[in-house]
């Protein structure tokens, strides 16, 4: 195959540096590349679009009535990153999420934090996944977030940033796992010559990161479980995925009884004890008594069992108040605060609109900035200054100024590319970058990660629900461990 | 650190048994089909004795009869096989077994699932009629596939609880079906009563007997074809695996397994049911039941078989609470779709 011409567009590109030359680590790869024949791997590309189809790896699409399921787009070209920049990552990874954690301990028990002036009251109360029910809650080993999924992305300063911390019921993984699989199978020849680290543990590593978070005086094998909405959730795939990969039940609300302050499920030789839900259900459905009481997906008194120390629930109920977009912005300071440190990985600038001077800010370069709501995922309620016609930037205009605490800007980041098949040639494509951090006994990183990319030409939303795909993620061994 | 496998959620057991049941289902409407596509080219009949009993078998009579009228062969195969408002066909047997595996994938093999979705994505593609040249291959073809899927389950899956779950739903189902296709052949067969002996006897029994791919195996055990010995074979033989007795000899082992009750015993009332009705096959002989009339002799057959399925329920709280949730609205009614019509609905 062809790569001549290839044009960075004056991004960073994962792949060449800025004189279209190839960087070292993916050089290999793209001799491969240039090895393979006319539409060979158009070909690949199209077999392994069948595969994902044959094995039902699926999303659901919401609002179609069909139930559609749909492949999530994938690419062949896979996004290298180099051991050294990999050990980076993970070290900055481990210090954010250690100080994240304390920072929720922190919030529920003696707010320290706060009574040292580092974070103004008023934004933590106001933010909209702080949990007043969890006050005072120890879950087992002081343990908030067991999982989470940092999205990073690069600049065309070549710098890697954390954007969002995505502490509360993070997804995709699955699709690192099953990125890899479907490399292997459909273009086994690239992996030749170099040594990629292996993403295949993370269900070991995650179902011991569930046990090692059993109640306290459960001296037997926890009866660990994964407590899904259901399979018209558009993440069932991935539900299923990891409970069978896990060997644990999969489970709904239905199947689950809240007795004696214990959590039971149903089985045909009746009610059995649960020890540990590994619940990928919002917090707000988890349980009609305690959150919405017009939910019919979760378990009546979990929250009751939880807080008595009868079941351990994964993510801690309450986790997401470091979730909003305005708590980001002071989780440098939290690193500062909690660990004594400067953070590794640094934040994306962050205004706050409801700082008089953020907000003047704001207003005035609306046409450069990225406006986004505090408490939205997936790509909603977000403005892209420097694609956006005058009418939308005025709308913005008038919502922050309506509700200034519910929004924060930054600026407009040229998110890295990587070359990407688009017909029967390589063009470069902005991703970002999706690693899994587990919490239990101790922080762990699997060198990986899920790599989103918006296979829209220019586009740079990346969410799965707007036309984005992913890529698998090679972490490269240290030559010294080759 | 090892403890206690927990035992399997009920509403894991009904989604298994009903997987299970639904692709026996879809493979047996695809032997109907095949066998009288046979059939017809060797004994040409009108249409009303050749496809009608077909959807006779079927229970919805009416409702085909108000949508196409006269039974054809095309009318016959496209709703036996496609039609995706008839929830006995094909396309949607092969839907709800697949619904049921997606909601328990975590606990069959992959190799399992991905199986039951090659199947349901063929049938999807297919949509209609095959042509002429291609219909008996695409037939036989959804049996192998079956027949795949029962082989995988035994070669991938460990046999524990929900395989032996698995079993019941498939061990119920296919005598459910054996017993059904006895019934309407031996019905349709007796205005012909005065063939007796003649070789168009001989084709009708062999047409039975290949529908259940059992025309080899009698000839080994019985040699000549007679009414008495098909009814013995298909109903009483402990060998032949779609045989009644036989399937109701491996349901009853398979619910044994489950419950852990000594051989003789029951504790649960599906035990005792499954009990008296292997015990009466076991010491029932075929010229009884001849006496006794076949057709009300499966019939009752049928119905001792649909209390097992209903106790069942009853012991295993088999059917769990109806699903709810908020983004099931999305897909309304398709929960209740996949527990769909029982084999209670009584055809």
């Amino acid at each position: 195959m062809r790569v001549t011409g290839y044009d960075t567009g004056g991004f960073y590109d994962e792949m060449f540096d800025a004189e279209s030359m190839p960087r070292p680590e993916a050089q290999l790869l793209l001799d491969t590349i240039r090895a393979l024949g006319d539409g060979q791997l158009e070909r690949c590309q199209q077999a392994a679009e069948r595969i994902l189809v044959q094995l039902g790896i699926t999303f659901n699409v919401y609002g179609d009535s069909a139930g559609t399921e749909r492949p999530f787009p994938f690419d062949l070209v896979p996004r290298i990153v180099t051991a050294k920049e990999w050990d980076w990552i993970e070290r900055g990874l481990k210090q954010r999420i250690h100080a994240l954690n304390q920072f929720i301990n922190d919030i529920y028990h003696d707010q320290k934090i706060i009574k040292d002036g580092v974070i103004p009251e008023e934004i933590v109360r106001s933010a909209a996944f702080y949990r007043p029910q969890c006050v005072g809650i120890n879950p087992p080993k002081g343990v908030w977030c067991h999982i989470t999924g940092t999205d990073l992305v690069r600049h065309s300063d070549g710098q890697i940033y954390v954007l969002e911390d995505n502490l509360r019921v993070p997804s995709g993984v699955s699709y690192m796992l099953e990125n890899r699989d479907l490399m292997k199978r459909t273009f086994p020849q690239v992996f030749e010559g170099l040594r990629v680290r292996p993403v295949f543990e993370y269900p070991s590593l995650l179902l011991e990161t569930l046990e090692a978070i059993a109640p306290r005086g459960v001296t037997t094998k926890p009866v660990v479980v994964l407590l899904t909405p259901g399979m018209y959730n558009s993440a069932y795939f991935e539900h299923s995925y990891l409970a069978q990969k896990m060997g644990i039940p999969l489970v709904e609300g239905r199947d689950l009884v809240v007795e004696d302050k214990s959590v039971w499920m149903r089985t045909t030789k009746g009610l059995r004890r649960v020890h540990v839900i590994y619940r990928r259900i919002d917090d707000d459905f988890l349980d009609p008594e305690t959150f919405r009481a017009d939910s019919l997906l979760g378990v009546p008194g979990l929250v009751e069992a939880y807080r008595a120390g009868r079941v351990s629930l994964a993510n801690a109920p309450g986790n997401g108040v470091a979730d909003d977009k305005v708590m980001y912005a002071y989780v440098p300071d939290m690193i500062r605060y909690y660990e004594g440190q400067e953070p590794i990985i640094p934040n994306v600038p962050t205004f706050l609109c409801w700082r008089d001077q953020d907000r003047q800010h704001v207003l005035q370069n609306l046409e450069t900035l990225v406006v986004k709501a505090a408490n939205e995922a997936g790509g909603y309620g977000m403005l892209v200054g420097p694609h956006s016609t005058a009418a939308e930037r005025d709308a913005f205009a008038a919502k922050i100024t309506a509700q200034p605490r519910n929004y924060i800007a930054q600026p407009t980041l040229g998110l890295s590319r990587v070359p990407t098949l688009a017909g029967d040639q390589l063009e470069g494509r902005h991703v970002d970058l999706r690693p899994y951090i587990l919490y239990g006994d101790e922080i762990r990183v699997v060198p990986g990660g899920l790599t989103r990319v918006a296979l829209r030409k220019g586009s740079l939303v990346v969410n799965s629900s707007q036309g984005g795909g992913s890529k698998d993620t090679w972490v490269l061994e240290a030559e010294d461990r080759v | 650190m090892r403890g206690e496998i927990p035992p399997l959620l009920s509403r894991v057991a009904d989604s298994v048994y009903w997987m299970a049941r639904y692709i026996e289902r879809a493979e047996n409407v695809a032997r109907f089909i095949g066998v009288n596509l046979n059939l017809q080219i060797d004994l040409p009949l009108a249409p009303s004795q050749q496809w009608q009993p077909l959807i006779d078998t079927s229970g919805d009579a009416e409702t085909f009869k108000e949508r196409f009228g006269l039974a054809t062969q095309v009318k016959v195969i496209e709703w036996l096989a496609y039609d995706t408002e008839n929830l006995s066909s094909i396309a949607s047997c092969l839907r709800l077994a697949r619904e049921n595996a997606r909601s328990v994938r975590e606990t069959i093999s992959s190799e399992m699932w991905t199986q039951v979705n090659t199947m349901y994505l063929q049938i999807q593609t297919q949509r209609s009629l095959p042509e002429p040249e291609r219909m008996l291959d695409a037939f036989r073809e959804i049996r192998m596939g079956c027949h795949l899927f029962e082989g995988v389950t035994d070669a991938t899956m460990s046999h524990n609880e929900a395989w032996h779950f698995m079993r019941l739903g498939r061990m119920l189902e296919r005598a459910d079906k054996t017993s059904r296709i006895l019934d309407v052949k031996y019905f349709m067969l007796l205005p012909s009563l005065r063939d007796v002996g003649t070789p168009y006897d001989d084709i009708h029994w062999s047409a039975v007997l290949k529908s259940v791919s059992g025309f080899e195996m009698y000839r080994k055990k019985y040699g000549r074809i007679t009414p008495s010995d098909v009814v013995d074979f298909l109903v009483m033989d402990s060998e032949f695996p779609r045989a009644v007795r036989f399937c109701i000899k491996s349901a009853s082992e398979s619910l044994q397994s489950v419950t852990g009750t000594p051989i003789g015993a029951f504790r649960y009332r599906s035990e005792q049911l499954m009990g008296q009705l292997r015990a009466e096959l076991d010491f029932t002989s075929v010229d009884t039941v001849i006496r006794s009339g076949l057709h009300e002799y499966l019939d009752r057959l049928q119905l001792k078989m649909n209390a097992i399925d209903n106790s069942l329920r009853d012991d295993f709280a088999v059917r769990s609470a109806p699903a709810m949730s908020q983004t099931q609205t999305s897909a309304s009614g398709t929960m209740t779709q996949v527990q769909g019509s029982g084999p209670g609905s009584k055809a």
